[in-house]
């Protein structure tokens, strides 16, 4: 199968394109953003107030890296679990969130409003995360720095290989790729 | 009686954690690259080439294998003729959790208040500690970097005598079912059978550091750990969820005297990165 390269900022015209399967990598810019930044996001969405970032055309890359070591832009950085951005989701995919960058299942919600405002969600290999360290070339922290791991950071990518879980039009690889494979033994 | 400065115990978990954090066991890594032999799905052994890549990279740069360098979970036997002196027994493991967080690069994962204030403790501390008396003049030191991936994804059921092999066996293939992608399959399953609620618990903790391709010591909980894992490669999960027949690497079961009403089943599920390592003072 062949992959599919990717500049960031997503276009409408890729989002519609791509399919759950599709091997992709990208490059160019995304945030990081997990549990306690999405809360404040979300507070500040309830208040009325502006966001420390712009939401509209970006990807949100679930993550709390590890600490860099000298020479390094960031220390390992693997996706964390998405399904605790569910309940946050739906108001940054109004806000044209266009991707975001993760692992394991997404709520209805979430994946109705993927379609309902057109976004992709892509799957990075949980636990290899000094491999995909490597395809991090710059990170600074943009918001929240008090959080530590969980600030918001910007990270410049380059070559990022992910894969598409959820498309805009409600493929979803969780169910289509292990169907292939389930046996009934039991 | 023999004396061990609290110094030294410290300097040995500083030391276990960077090990457990950079180095992942052989079994681990054996049964992954055996899985990249036999996998079926394309995308799955894609997927199992990156996780065998990154122990590499992790080993060699000296870096976390995983960014949730997990919470600091240490079983800790203490034998009866030691005495610890030089300071507090608790205050020197916290040390060393402190230490290997501090200067190893790992990602400090702890808040202070599950609930209300839940603030980073910016150390990776207080660790978990479970600490046993046992005989001789030693200490036996485990530690595990439990990430919470797949914590969440753990169970504790009370099933009763009558649930029998087959209530067990169900509760955990339903367990590893709905964890799904969830917890970065290829999953460790560490199970608990008997005891009480806690001790089951604590056994399917221990059970995620037995080392993968070992059997429980009795034939029958051995066959039920075969069925369980043939049952779990079965849901067609697969390395990351993506679809394939690599969905766990073992399922390890640890039994213990009960109840005469209860059968309580406790399962901790773990993801390939299953991080520990162990050292004796």
């Amino acid at each position: 199968m062949s992959t599919i390269h990717l500049q960031l900022p997503l276009t409408d015209e890729a989002v519609q394109s791509l399919r759950a399967g599709d091997l992709v990598t990208l490059s160019g810019e995304i945030y990081t953003g997990r549990d306690a930044a999405h809360k404040r996001l979300i507070t500040l969405l309830d208040e009325g107030k502006p966001l420390p970032i712009e939401i509209a055309g970006q990807t949100i890359y679930y993550v709390g890296p590890a600490p860099a070591s000298p020479g390094h832009a960031t220390g390992s950085a693997g996706p964390t679990t998405s399904y605790r951005m569910d309940s946050y989701t739906p108001r940054l995919l109004q806000l044209g969130l266009k991707g975001m960058i993760g692992k394991g299942m997404r709520s209805e919600a979430v994946r109705a409003a993927m379609q309902k405002y057109g976004a992709v969600y892509f799957g990075a290999v949980g636990g290899a995360a000094a491999l995909i360290a490597r395809s991090i070339i710059r990170s600074e922290v943009v918001a929240y720095e008090d959080l530590g791991p969980e600030a918001i950071h910007r990270f410049t990518i380059r070559n990022f290989p992910v894969i598409v879980l959820m498309d805009a039009h409600g493929g979803n690889l969780y169910e289509e790729g292990p169907r292939l494979y389930k046996q009934e033994i039991l | 009686m023999r004396e061990i400065s609290v110094a030294l115990l410290s300097e040995k978990i500083e030391q276990l954690f960077l090990t457990a954090n950079y180095e992942i066991g052989q079994d681990i890594e054996q049964a992954i690259c055996r899985a990249i032999e036999t996998e079926e799905s394309e995308t799955g052994r894609n997927v199992l080439a990156q996780i065998r890549e990154n122990y590499e990279i992790a080993r060699q740069e000296r870096v976390a294998i995983c960014q949730d360098t997990g919470m600091a979970v240490l079983f800790i036997e203490i034998g009866q003729d030691v005495h610890f002196i030089g300071g507090d027994f608790t205050a020197a493991v916290n040390e060393g959790v402190r230490k290997a967080y501090k200067n190893g690069y790992l990602r400090k994962s702890v808040v202070s208040d599950p609930l209300f204030d839940r603030k980073n403790t910016g150390d990776n501390t207080p660790a978990v500690i479970h600490a046993s008396i046992v005989p001789g003049d030693q200490v036996h030191i485990l530690v595990t970097a439990k990430g919470f991936g797949s914590e969440n994804m753990s169970a504790v059921k009370m099933l009763v005598p009558a649930d029998g092999e087959k209530g067990v066996l169900d509760f955990i293939v339903e367990t590893a079912k709905k964890a799904g992608p969830n917890p970065c399959p290829p999953m460790v399953i560490g199970v608990g059978i008997g005891g009480t609620m806690e001790q089951a618990a604590l056994l399917a903790k221990r059970m995620t550091a037995r080392p993968a391709g070992t059997s429980h010591p009795d034939s029958l909980y051995a066959e039920l750990e075969k069925k369980a894992l043939a049952a779990i490669n079965a849901l067609g999960i697969g390395p990351a969820g993506i679809g394939g027949r690599t969905t766990a690497l073992c399922v390890n079961i640890a039994s213990a005297p009960t109840h005469i009403a209860g059968m309580p089943v406790a399962i901790n599920i773990c993801c390939h990165a299953a991080r520990h390592a162990e050292g004796t003072i």
